[in-house]
Order: structure tokens, then sequence, then C-alpha cells
């Protein structure tokens, strides 16, 4: 069996790797079937709501140019409101994805190294449980902050500018820019930028604790470094 | 010699080997081994704040970061291997491939995938899932090329008699793994599961990608390359048991020692764990089994190139596996996971190892296929120290610049202090690039200029 090709075509091929997949697959699959996935519509929750209304008001001319008015009726005006916050989403995370963003940002909060006090509470599996987490963005890599907890801690306007031009708000960001989400400059957001900055302020957005914000006790580490010993001041002036 | 013979008796039959197959996949890989680095160039520049491209759409770092890795899997290694097989899986079997028509379909389709896959990314197309970027619609071609490649090679071995040796068991678990594991990473996540489930199968695929597809074949080419390099056969026929079955049993148990700490179950999390410790054992065998062919010969090192490469990628290869035993546990995952730790490891695997074999191997073949002496040993020795030293500083670098960053993280400090922090290393890792990307300069030239004097020759016979 050990060398021949049907011990290795069967045994080592399929067998092994169909027990790995049932082990490490099949069991969290199951384990995990009691969590429906939701659809992007029932992802538009109040929070979010507030911050795709509130874009409405910031850039009135990009967002009647690539989503149009809305309805006069009240009632109306709220469905047309949820549809255009799905339809948002939708637009934003395929941005996500395309650009890469998870390539430098992370979403999701461990319960080690602190992360609890800087962006809010441990990720758990409920939050992932939708259209918009196939396959799952938790990231593996952190040039910028995780953006699981971003929503709503800065404004949209914040947002606009940082993405045309990342290091007008965040000197020394290594983040790209990105100037064709806008039509020439950070007012006037196209249906992309647009996408982008309502994704953002949806992360965290179902949460009790939205906004949160970084609450973390400023490290001894940077008291220091703030207050230098004498002997590195004269270092810095012999520079 | 043998392919000497099988061409004189056998004038009206096809000889055993198609020779112009091999050179072609070889040039493939070469060219997209330069997009690649290209990718890495311009990520690495944006790290460092000096991107001269900043701001044009098509040449978005985080476009082409993807085009980077995704370049290096399916452009290098995968033409790279094909190359390969199609030069040791006739010699193993002493049977052609299936059909030399289907060959050269396949490799057609495969750059087709690879291009199109290209495209996809710089237009914005990616799905997010790393080495599963690869755009829906080239997604079912991809699946059929490799299943056309598993007949195209499986036809030949199936053809032999008795016992297998060593890399044929390699490759046949390779064709069943990569064709499973490209259509679980591939379908899965994307169709089916989302959420942690989907962590855990997309954990599997980034793991099994490189351990069922990159692993099996590397190895495997290993341990055909050697013996004939060395002119002496492997020294333990059971460590190449213990080898085989060890990988063969426990490498596809660790997908998700990718997402430790994260909502999936705890008790997989262990098991991942576990079972990734004992791969390293198995390495450790696998390893040893070289190091005893290699006992006696040691000066093979210093005069044979394609051995140097040989034996610094698994020097490189047990430094990585070493270094994954370690990473694995949970103590340093609170510190490395989300830093450029990873990002090194990952660098020593795919091109420290994997494309350093790979080079090796056609340093060695190159000149056997055009039928002339590499046109200079000097460049020769110059793309494997460039390569060599520029990766050893580049894993050092940013294996190092991680655990700073980890520090800052766990500190409290401000974001921008891990971004400062790191810019001493991300400069370091630039340097370390040019140093790799000259190496290959040095190769592509030496090809070029060897491929000129073989036209020659051939003119003067004619």
């Amino acid at each position: 069996m050990f060398e021949s090709k049907t011990g290795v075509f069967f045994v080592a091929g399929l067998g092994f790797f169909a027990f790995a997949f049932l082990s490490n697959a099949i069991v969290p699959v199951l384990m995990y079937r009691h969590l429906p996935e939701k659809t992007v519509e029932e992802l538009v929750n109040a929070n979010y709501r507030y911050q795709v209304e509130d874009l409405a008001q910031r850039f009135p001319e990009s967002f009647t140019k690539y989503l149009g008015e809305p309805p006069t009726d009240p009632q109306a005006a709220q469905d047309w409101y949820n549809e255009k916050a799905a339809e948002l989403l939708r637009v934003g995370h395929k941005s996500y994805t395309g650009e890469g963003c998870w390539h430098c940002h992370s979403q999701f909060v461990r319960p080690v190294s602190n992360e609890e006090l800087r962006w809010g509470p441990v990720a758990r599996s409920e939050e992932y449980q939708n259209e918009l987490q196939r396959p799952v963005l938790f990231g593996t890599r952190r040039v910028g902050p995780d953006l699981s907890r971003e929503g709503g801690r800065r404004s949209s306007d914040w947002h606009a500018v940082h993405f045309f031009q990342p290091t007008a708000l965040s000197e020394g960001s290594p983040m790209p820019s990105y100037p064709w989400f806008f039509d020439g400059s950070p007012e006037r957001p196209n249906l992309r930028g647009l996408g982008i900055i309502a994704y953002v302020q949806w992360l965290g957005s179902w949460l009790e604790s939205y906004p949160e914000y970084e609450s973390y006790e400023e490290s001894p580490l940077l008291e220091v470094e703030l207050n230098p010993a004498p002997e590195n001041t004269d270092d810095n002036a012999a520079e | 010699m043998s392919e000497d013979t099988v061409n004189s008796d056998a004038s009206p039959r096809e000889p055993l080997v198609d020779e112009r197959i091999v050179y072609w996949y070889f040039l493939t890989a070469v060219g997209y081994l330069f997009i690649s680095l290209m990718g890495g160039f311009l990520m690495a520049f944006q790290l460092i704040r000096h991107n001269p491209l900043q701001g044009i759409e098509l040449l978005s770092p985080g476009r082409w970061r993807m085009l980077h890795t995704n370049a290096i899997a399916y452009g290098f290694i995968a033409n790279g291997f094909l190359g390969m097989l199609h030069w040791t899986v006739p010699r193993l079997t002493l049977h052609p491939v299936l059909n030399r028509k289907l060959s050269w379909f396949i490799y057609a389709a495969w750059q087709v995938v690879v291009v199109g896959t290209a495209i996809g990314l710089i237009f914005g197309e990616a799905q997010p899932l790393e080495w599963g970027e690869t755009p829906v619609w080239i997604d079912p071609l991809a699946q059929l090329g490799l299943l056309l490649v598993a007949i195209n090679f499986m036809a030949p071995i199936t053809q032999t008699k008795g016992p297998l040796y060593v890399s044929l068991w390699y490759f046949i678990a390779a064709f069943v793994w990569t064709f499973l594991t490209y259509a679980m990473g591939n379908f899965v996540p994307e169709y089916f599961v989302s959420g942690t489930s989907a962590g855990a199968v997309g954990g599997l695929f980034i793991h099994d990608l490189v351990g069922l597809f990159v692993t099996p074949l590397g190895w495997g080419m290993m341990y055909y390359f050697v013996p004939i390099l060395l002119k002496k056969p492997i020294w333990s026929h059971g460590l190449s048991l213990v080898g085989f079955w060890g990988l063969a049993f426990f490498y596809p148990l660790q997908g998700i020692h990718h997402f430790l700490y994260t909502p999936i179950p705890m008790f997989l999390q262990y098991g991942a764990i576990i079972s990734t410790i004992a791969v390293e054992l198995v390495v450790t065998t696998v390893v040893i089994n070289f190091i005893g062919t290699i006992w006696g010969s040691g000066r093979a090192v210093v005069t044979n190139i394609p051995i140097r490469w040989f034996y610094t990628g698994m020097v490189y290869y047990f430094l990585t596996c070493f270094q994954c035993a370690l990473q694995v546990t949970l103590t340093f995952q609170a510190l490395i996971h989300f830093t450029d730790w990873v990002v090194g490891h990952a660098h020593l695997v795919m091109f420290g190892v994997f494309s350093m074999w790979q080079l090796g191997m056609m340093t060695y073949l190159i000149p056997r296929l055009l039928k002339t002496e590499w046109y200079s040993r000097k460049l020769c020795e110059a793309h494997y120290w460039l390569s060599a030293g520029g990766m050893l500083v580049m894993a050092g670098d940013l294996i190092l610049g991680g655990l700073f960053q980890g520090w800052s993280w766990a500190a409290l400090q401000p974001w921008d202090a891990s971004v400062e922090v790191s810019q001493p290393f991300w400069i370091t890792r630039v340097f370390a690039g040019i140093a790799i990307l000259a190496g290959q300069i040095a190769f592509a030239w030496n090809i070029y200029k060897t491929w000129q004097l073989s036209k020659a020759s051939a003119e003067a016979v004619a």
C-alpha cells in the first residue's frame, strides 16, 4: 500500500484530504448551522441608516447624481433609503475586496495583546454570519488598524478626505490614495466613493457600543518619549 | 544518454520527453517571476512612502499586491513545476505523457488562467481570499486545467508496474490534492459557507495550497534530481516513507492555525496546533534523509551550483518549518499574528524554498534543453548569491520587524508608532528586493546569451 499507485491515490490523496476536510471544515460548518446567513438587506440597521442619510446631506450633489432623489412620501422615502443603504453596502464591499483593503486591514478583535482596549469587544461568530463575509474578511495582516469597529468613529467627511489623500489627515500614513473614488475632489465622491465610506461606517454598527472610541490609557512609554531624559535632548541638539 | 538511445532506436516514434514544452514552461515562468517582483516593489515603495506611481488606478499597490502573490504561485511556481513534470514523469515511468497536443493545450489554457487572473485583479475583480483572489469566471477554467494536467501525467504513471519511486508518490498525491484544494478554496467559501466556517475553509485553502500543491511537487522534484546530481541513491528508503506518509497525514489538518484566536472553536485550533508541531518532526526526518544522502560528497555544494540551490533551499525549509513550530503556539501568536513576522515567513517559504529549488532545477536543465553550456558561470554564481543572500536579509529583516510591530501594538502605543518603527525594516526590505531582482536579471540575461550560443552552434552543425 505504502508504495503503490492505489495506496497513494486513494489513501493519501483522497482519504487523508477527506479526513482533514471533515474534521477541519465540516465540523465548524455544522457547529454554526443554527446561525443563519443574513442578507445585505437584513444588515441595514438604524446606526447605519443614520450614516447613509448623513452621507446624503454631506454630499447632496454626488448622492443625487449616483443614487437619485428620495420619494416625497415619508413611508416610501424610508423604503428608498433602506434600499440605497443596501446598495451602497454592496458597492463598498466590492471595492473593499477588489482594492485589496483586507490585505492591510483586519476585521477581527482578538482576546489578547490588549486589543479589547484598543478596539472594543472581542469578535464573536454571529457577527460574521452574513453575505458580506463570504469569504470571511478576518484578514491576516495589519499594516493599518483593525476596521471591525471603525464605523462611527470618524465623520464621513474625514473618510472622504482620507481616501482621497491619506497623508492629508494622518501624517506618515503608508496607505495609498484612492482618487478614483472621487470626481476630482474629496467633496465629490462617486458611487464607489460613497459605497466605500458607507461600508466603513457600517463596520461595527451592529454593536451596542457603536461608535466605539479608542479608550485606552496612554502607555507610560509614550510619556518617556514626550519628556525625554536630558542626554536625549543633547543628542537631538547635536543633530 | 538514455534519451539518445530512445531517440536513435525508435526514430519513427516521438522522443520520450518533449523538451520544447519544458523549455517554454521555464521561459514563461521566468517572465511571471518578473511581474511578481514588480508587484512586490510597488507595495514595498508604497510602504516606505515613496511610490512614484501613486494615484494611478490600474497601478494601485493594493491590487498589485495580489498580483504579486498570484503571479508567484500560479505564474512562476506552477509553470516551473509543469515544465519539471514534463521532464521527470516520462523519465521515471519510461512512457510519454498521454497526448502531446493535450500538453500544449494545457500550456495555453494555463497561461489564459494566469493572464486572466492578472487582468481581473488589476481591474478590481478580486475575491477576498488569499491565493483565491482569482475572479469567479476564471475558476472553472482553472479547475478544468488542473483535471487535464492530472489525466495527462497519470496516464504514463498508470502504465508502470510494481512499487513506485518516491517522486511519483509525491506527484500522484499532488495531482489529487491540487485539484481538490483549488475546488475547496475557490468554490466553498464563495458560494456555500460564510463567516467563521468560511474562515476555517479559507485557512485550510491557503495552507493546503502551499502544503498540498507546492510542497509535494517540490519534494518529488528534490527526490528526483538530488540523487541524479550526486550520482548516488537516497540515504534511507524508510525515512522517505516516513516523510511522505507523515506529510500526507498531518499537513492537511493544519489550516485553522492561520486563524488562531478567532471565533473558530478552540478545540479545532488546538488540533491544528498539535498537527503543525507533529509535521515539523516529520520535516526533520526528511531533512536528515537528505543530509544523509549528501554525507561524504559535501564538496558538491561548492562545485555544483544546482546542488547548492537545492541544499540552500532545504536549509531555508528547515528554518521556516522550525519558525512555524514556534509561531503556531498561542504564546507566539498573541505577539506576532498580523505582523511582518508572518510576511517574512511567507517569503522564506515561497521564494527561499520553492522558488530557489526551481531556479536550481532550471540552472541544471536549461543547458541540457539548449544543448549548450551556460554562457557564463559567473552569472550563475551571481544569480545564486544575490537570490540566496537577498532572501536571507529580507526574511530576517521582516521577521525581526514583526516583533517590533507586535510589541508596539501590545504596549498600546498610538497606531502611527507601529508604522514608524517599521520604516527601517521596510527600507531594508526594498534593498533586499533589489538584490533579488538583480539576481533574476542576471539569470534572464544568461538564458538569453546561452540561447544565442545554442542557435549559433545549431547553425554551425547545419
